[in-house]
C-alpha cells in the first residue's frame, strides 16, 4: 500500500511540515510500508478490550493531585530567552491577520 | 592510583574510596575526566557539549564538604554524562536536533537535580538520535556516534552517546531515555549495563517529551551495582510529574545481594524466534548459568509479542506528532521566515527536523487524522492492553523474565539507514517492556565471534526493580569471577 501524493501533502499540511518533492515521494513509500505492516493488528480481536492510554497502577483517584501551593513561575525574561524574535515582553511572529 | 589510566574502570565505589583516602580530590578527578573525555571524543562523537564550569563548581563544592567533614553524598565526585534530551539549566540541550541548536534550558530535570544533590558531577551532554527517535544514533543532526568496541559500527540508539561514553570510560555513569528500547539496546551493543525502570519510577520532569506514555529516564553504568545506586537516588515521587509514582523505593543494593537461588525465571518462546544463532547461543549460556545458581527456568508465552512493533509505531508516533508541535519557530532558537505565520511554521519545521523525525510526525498525524483514529490509534491502545496483560499473566508464574535485548549485535554504520522498517525491527524485543511499563534492563552476557557485545534482557513486575537487579547482580558476579 502506497499513500497518494495528495494524501501525503494533506497530512504534511496538518502537521505544519514543508516537504520537498523528493521528500513527498519518499514519504509515500515509507509510510506505505509501515502502514502495510501495521495492518497485521486487524488479525487481533479487540472487541471488548479497554484501550490503554497510560500505564496505571493501583492508587486512589486523587493520589496524584498535589497541594495547590503558589510558586514563582518562570520570569518573562527567562521564558523569552530562547525566542529568535521577541520584544516588549512578547514573542514576535509574522502577521496573522490575513489568515481567513 | 593514577587517574587517567584508571578512569575507564572507575566505579562509584572506587570514586568514593579515592575521595575518602584522599588519593585524589573531586576537582582533580573532574579535571582528569574532562580532559580524558575531550581527548577521546573524536573517536566516538559521544559528547555534544562539555560543561567544565558547572562540573568544576560542583566538584569544588564536594571537596569543601569533605574538608568540613560532612557526610559524602551517594554520588560524590562521580563524573556523569546526561543524554541531550534531558534539560540542564544554563547548559545547551539540543535533543540531537537542528531545531534546538542553541537551546539553553531555564531549568534542570528532576533526575539531574537529584543526582547533583548527591554530589554527581555533570561533565557533558550526550549525543543521541534526534528527539530520541532511532535505533542506531545515525539520526543525530550532529553526526553519528561510533561504537567504542568497533568504530565502524553503531552504538545503538537512541541513547548511543550515553552507552558509548560508559563503554569508552569517559564517564562513570550516564543518563539515557527509553521509549522503545533506547537504553537497553545501546547498552547491549556497547557492553554496558542499562536500566529502564518501571514507568513512573523516575520523574520525567525535564525529559523533553517524545511519547509521554512510554518515555522513561534510566541509568547506564559499567556494573549492576552502580546502576542500582543511580536509580535509587533518582527514583520517587515528584510533584512536577503527575505520572511519577508514590510506590516505596526498595533498597536495591541490599536486596540484589540475596542469592538468586529459588527465583522462577520465564523464557518467552516468542523472543527466541528470528534472532541470530550466535545471539541465541550466548543467551542460552546465560540462562544455563542462572539455572546453575539455583534459579528455576520455565518456558512461558507472551503471545501478543509480534504485535508490539505495530502497536508501538502507532502510539509512539501519535504522541510524538502532538508533543513536537511546540517546535514552531516562535519559542525555540531557530526560525525560517515565511510570508505568513503558517508559512513560517512550515518552513521552520521543514528545515529544522531531520528525515526520521519528519517520518514519525507524518505517521502520527496520519493515524490521528479524521476517519483513522479508531482504526489505528484506538486499536493500538487496545492491543497495548493485551500486551500488558501478557506480562501480568506471565508474572503470576515467574519472578522475572529473560530474553535477548536485540536479535543481533551492533550493525555497521549505514547498514540499515535506508530502510526504516528494518531499522524498527531491531527493537522487537524491547518495545514490549515500554508498552507494558514494566522495569527491564540489559546486562552484558557475552559476545559474538567477532567480539561484539551481547546483552541479556531481564524484565520484572511493576516496581520490582529489586528482583530484576538481583537476577542481574547474581549473574554478573557468577560470570566475572
Amino acid at each position: 500500500m502506497n499513500l497518494s501524493e495528495k494524501e501525503v501533502r494533506y497530512v504534511a499540511d496538518l502537521a505544519n511540515l514543508r516537504l520537498s518533492n523528493e521528500e513527498v515521494l519518499r514519504m509515500q513509500q515509507d509510510l506505505g510500508h509501515i502502514l502495510t505492516h501495521i495492518e497485521q493488528l486487524n488479525a487481533l480481536d479487540t472487541a471488548n478490550v479497554e484501550p490503554m492510554a497510560q500505564v496505571l497502577f493501583d492508587a486512589d483517584e486523587t493520589a496524584t493531585l498535589r497541594e495547590d501551593i503558589p510558586h514563582r513561575p518562570l520570569t518573562n525574561q527567562d521564558a523569552l530567552a530562547n525566542a529568535i524574535c521577541s520584544g516588549a515582553g512578547y514573542y514576535k511572529v509574522p502577521k496573522v491577520i490575513e489568515r481567513a | 592510583m593514577s587517574l587517567p589510566t584508571s578512569l575507564p574502570s572507575l566505579t562509584i565505589t572506587a570514586v568514593r574510596d579515592g575521595l575518602r583516602k584522599k588519593d585524589f580530590s573531586a576537582q582533580e578527578l573532574t579535571q582528569a575526566a574532562l580532559a580524558f573525555a575531550r581527548a577521546e571524543n573524536p573517536k566516538t562523537n559521544a559528547y555534544l557539549t562539555f560543561s567544565p564550569e558547572r562540573a568544576l563548581a560542583a566538584a569544588a563544592k564536594v571537596d569543601s564538604e569533605i574538608a568540613k567533614g560532612f557526610t559524602m553524598g551517594a554520588l560524590a565526585g562521580v563524573p556523569l554524562g546526561v543524554k541531550d534530551v534531558i534539560v540542564t539549566k544554563g547548559l545547551r540541550t539540543t535533543c540531537g536536533s537542528r531545531i534546538l541548536e542553541n537551546y539553553i534550558p531555564p531549568y534542570d530535570a528532576t533526575a539531574v537535580s537529584r543526582l547533583e544533590d548527591e554530589g554527581a558531577i555533570v561533565i557533558g551532554k550526550m549525543n543521541c538520535d534526534e528527539f530520541a527517535m532511532g535505533s542506531s544514533n545515525e539520526n543525530s543532526a550532529y553526526g553519528p556516534v561510533r561504537n567504542p568496541r568497533a568504530l565502524d559500527r553503531v552504538p545503538g540508539g537512541s541513547s548511543g552517546g550515553s552507552a558509548a561514553a560508559v563503554a569508552q570510560g569517559t564517564a562513570v555513569i550516564t543518563l539515557g531515555s527509553d521509549t522503545g528500547g533506547s537504553i537497553r539496546q545501546p547498552a547491549s551493543f556497547c557492553g554496558v549495563v542499562g536500566v529502564t525502570p518501571t514507568y513512573g519510577r523516575v520523574s520525567r520532569y525535564g525529559l523533553v517529551a517524545f511519547a509521554s506514555s512510554l518515555d522513561h529516564i534510566g541509568p547506564f553504568a559499567r556494573n549492576v551495582e552502580d546502576c542500582a545506586t543511580v536509580l535509587h537516588v533518582m527514583a520517587g515521587r515528584d510533584d512536577q510529574d503527575a505520572t511519577s509514582a508514590f510506590a516505596p523505593i526498595d533498597d536495591y543494593n541490599a536486596l540484589m545481594k540475596h542469592p538468586a537461588k529459588g527465583l522462577k525465571l520465564g523464557l518467552p518462546t516468542e523472543y527466541f524466534e528470528g534472532l541470530t544463532s550466535e545471539t541465541g547461543a550466548v543467551i542460552d549460556a546465560a540462562v544455563k548459568q542462572l539455572e546453575s545458581l539455583g534459579c528455576e527456568i520455565r518456558t512461558i508465552s507472551l503471545p501478543r509479542t509480534k504485535y508490539a512493533l505495530s502497536c508501538y509505531y502507532i502510539i509512539a508516533t501519535a504522541e510524538a506528532s502532538s508533543n513536537l508541535a511546540r517546535y514552531d519557530g516562535v519559542r525555540y532558537t531557530i526560525r525560517e521566515d515565511g510570508a505568513t505565520l503558517s508559512d513560517m511554521y512550515r518552513n521552520t519545521r521543514g528545515c529544522g527536523f531531520g528525515a526520521e523525525v519528519k517520518r514519525r510526525i507524518m505517521l502520527g498525524t496520519y493515524v490521528l487524522s479524521a476517519g483513522y483514529y479508531d482504526a489505528y490509534y484506538k486499536k493500538a491502545q487496545q492491543v497495548r492492553t493485551l500486551i500488558a496483560r501478557d506480562f501480568s499473566e506471565a508474572f503470576k508464574d515467574v519472578d522475572a523474565i529473560l530474553a535477548p535485548v536485540s536479535p543481533f549485535p551492533a550493525f555497521k554504520i549505514g547498514e540499515k539507514v535506508d530502510d526504516p522498517l528494518t531499522m524498527y525491527l531491531s527493537d522487537i524485543y524491547t518495545l514490549t517492556g515500554d508498552l507494558a511499563g514494566v522495569p527491564c534492563m540489559s546486562v552484558p552476557c557475552g559476545q559474538s565471534s567477532d567480539g561484539l557485545p551481547i546483552g541479556l534482557q531481564i524484565f520484572a513486575k511493576h516496581f520490582d526493580e529489586a528482583t530484576m537487579f538481583r537476577v542481574a547482580y547474581n549473574y554478573e558476579q557468577a560470570t566475572s569471577r
